[in-house]
């Protein structure tokens, strides 16, 4: 039925080629995502999550199946989603606020227009003061801030993340998350999420991606009903032990299988 | 480039905790007031250094241990140097030189710089260019001087032309090194924003390349002043290079110093110029990331 999801991919084969040898980066995966949903994307690297982002960025194009954005098919086109890779990729020469009107300035607008569009979510979600910062003055996290709100500015109603709190300490991480969490609830953005850790999957998500690797393709899809807002303590409850657990045995038969191999 | 602020006053630094009363008070100096002092010792040496070396020359070429009219003297320099600026065409000569090796490196800076950066466009293209671009880096670009002359006359053009030549091919490679350089997923970042090439390029690749390009400003100034030079000497009306070249002729190794202290003088200026030109641009882009 069209209109009842937000984004849907369906049936992504993605082959490369290397060497004259066919590789399988990703295998008939579909995912069906509603509206302002928040989605993560966990499995171990091989899995294919960069290629499924780079198929939804428009920067590569499947094999085979479809990418739908509201119904509408959007194979290749970039432009639709905001993206972020795990680095910040914040551009050294630019200040903070430079960096972070960087897509509206690529879509075109005003200059003017767009640091008035910058400067409230800059200030709201706690980089005021580093407007005119380079970025190598300031910490990880607060660069990871940066590139968010970029991609968050860019406009775009999905949001791509690729591994965005990969790279920090586990303390700004958590901060990180609580942050993100603020800034997806105020919005309402619809948000995939892709991560190693099973924690943060949990914790952010309302539906949790298991993918498997060698081809990469879909496992299994797990909703999680842990109520929210939530906090540091959602972590100690029941449902979030039993989701861990059963995620953490999902996992582990993948790395049985992959040691089979 | 960040100037660290000094340490100033004292600072105790308690070795063992255990035992409160050996605690050691360390005096630290404080880092800029020692800064000052060593900056003005290293300026006196540098000026007294100069200084002597000039008495020397003086001293030695009077009592004759140098040949003063091989070896000429500061002060003889000075005279010439004043008759042929107030009643020569000193001036005329210096502004000639000036002029061209300016223009020769600013269109080779920029011609060059666009250069490199063109690779960026099509790999394809860019491969077929580089052996190319290495191969005339290597060709000795004075030794074309007699024919630039020939090609294009004894008048300004062949001056540019030459101080043109020295610069264009050396930031053509810096700008290259620096295309080579960019973040494969800064471009991506901006392809997912929906950026076309051309966007891309002016985002990214320019910028990106801005320190290669700036780096080679200095060396390329030094360049184009001896392409304009050489190009003096082979054939021309004005140029301190020609002043040389004449002085020579006429054995007024007297005028030859004073050309040489005039070039020495011109390429020092241009040398501090550029050093500024090149701080304000890498504050702008903040290059020392």
């Amino acid at each position: 039925m069209e209109g009842r999801y937000k984004l849907e991919i369906l049936n992504n084969t993605k082959i490369f080629k290397k060497n004259g040898q066919e590789f399988i980066a990703l295998e008939n995966t579909s995912l069906q995502i509603p509206e302002g949903r928040f989605v993560s994307i966990i499995g171990p690297s091989g899995c294919g999550k960069s290629t499924l982002f780079n198929i939804i960025a428009g920067l590569i194009k499947p094999t085979k199946g479809q990418v739908l954005l509201d119904g509408k098919n959007i194979i290749g086109e970039n432009g639709h989603v905001g993206y972020m890779l795990q680095k910040d990729l914040l551009l050294p020469w630019r200040t903070i606020l430079e960096n972070v009107v960087l897509g509206l300035e690529v879509k075109g607008g005003k200059k003017e227009e767009n640091i008035a569009k910058a400067l409230p979510l800059i200030h709201k979600y706690g980089l005021k003061g580093f407007e005119n910062h380079f970025p190598n003055e300031l910490s990880g996290g607060m660069r990871q801030r940066a590139a968010l709100l970029r991609t968050v500015l860019y406009d775009a109603e999905i949001i791509l993340l690729d591994e965005p709190f990969g790279a920090l300490d586990a303390q700004t991480r958590l901060m990180m998350q609580n942050w993100l969490l603020n800034i997806w609830t105020d919005l309402k953005k619809t948000i995939l999420f892709v991560t190693h850790d099973i924690d943060e999957a949990i914790y952010l998500s309302d539906d949790i991606y298991v993918l498997s690797p060698r081809p990469g393709r879909l496992k299994t899809k797990i909703t999680v009903d842990l109520p929210r807002p939530r906090n540091e303590g959602t972590m100690l409850s029941r449902e979030y032990i039993e989701l861990k657990q059963k995620l953490l045995d999902l996992l582990k038969d993948e790395n049985d299988q992959d040691h089979a191999i | 480039m960040k100037q660290k602020t000094g340490v100033i006053g004292t600072e105790s630094v308690v070795l063992n905790s255990s035992v409160v009363d050996d605690s050691i008070t360390i005096e630290v100096l404080d880092e800029e007031v020692l800064r000052k002092k060593e900056r003005k010792k290293i300026a006196f040496g540098q000026v007294s250094f100069g200084a002597l070396f000039i008495i020397l020359w003086e001293v030695l070429t009077r009592i004759g241990i140098l040949d003063s009219y091989y070896w000429s003297s500061p002060t003889t320099i000075l005279q010439t140097g004043w008759v042929a600026l107030t009643q020569g065409t000193l001036l005329i000569d210096l502004g000639y030189t000036s002029v061209a090796t300016i223009i020769g490196f600013i269109l080779g800076t920029f011609i060059g710089a666009g250069l490199g950066l063109s690779f960026w466009w099509s790999p394809f293209y860019s491969k077929i260019m580089e052996p190319y671009l290495v191969a005339f880096n290597s060709v000795p670009k004075l030794a074309l001087a007699p024919v630039l002359v020939i090609l294009l006359g004894i008048g300004f053009t062949s001056k540019v032309t030459l101080a043109f030549l020295m610069v264009v091919i050396v930031t053509a490679l810096a700008a290259y090194s620096g295309v080579k350089a960019i973040d494969p997923d800064m471009e991506k970042l901006l392809y997912s924003l929906g950026a076309k090439k051309r966007q891309v390029f002016v985002k990214v690749v320019i910028p990106s390349s801005m320190p290669w390009i700036i780096s080679s400003l200095k060396i390329n100034i030094a360049l184009a002043l001896a392409g304009a030079i050489v190009g003096e000497f082979i054939a021309s009306k004005y140029g301190v290079g020609r002043m040389i070249l004449y002085a020579g002729q006429i054995m007024d190794t007297n005028l030859v110093w004073v050309g040489v202290v005039a070039l020495s003088l011109l390429s020092i200026v241009m040398y501090l110029v550029t050093i500024y030109v090149e701080k304000f641009l890498s504050k702008g882009m903040n290059v020392n990331r």
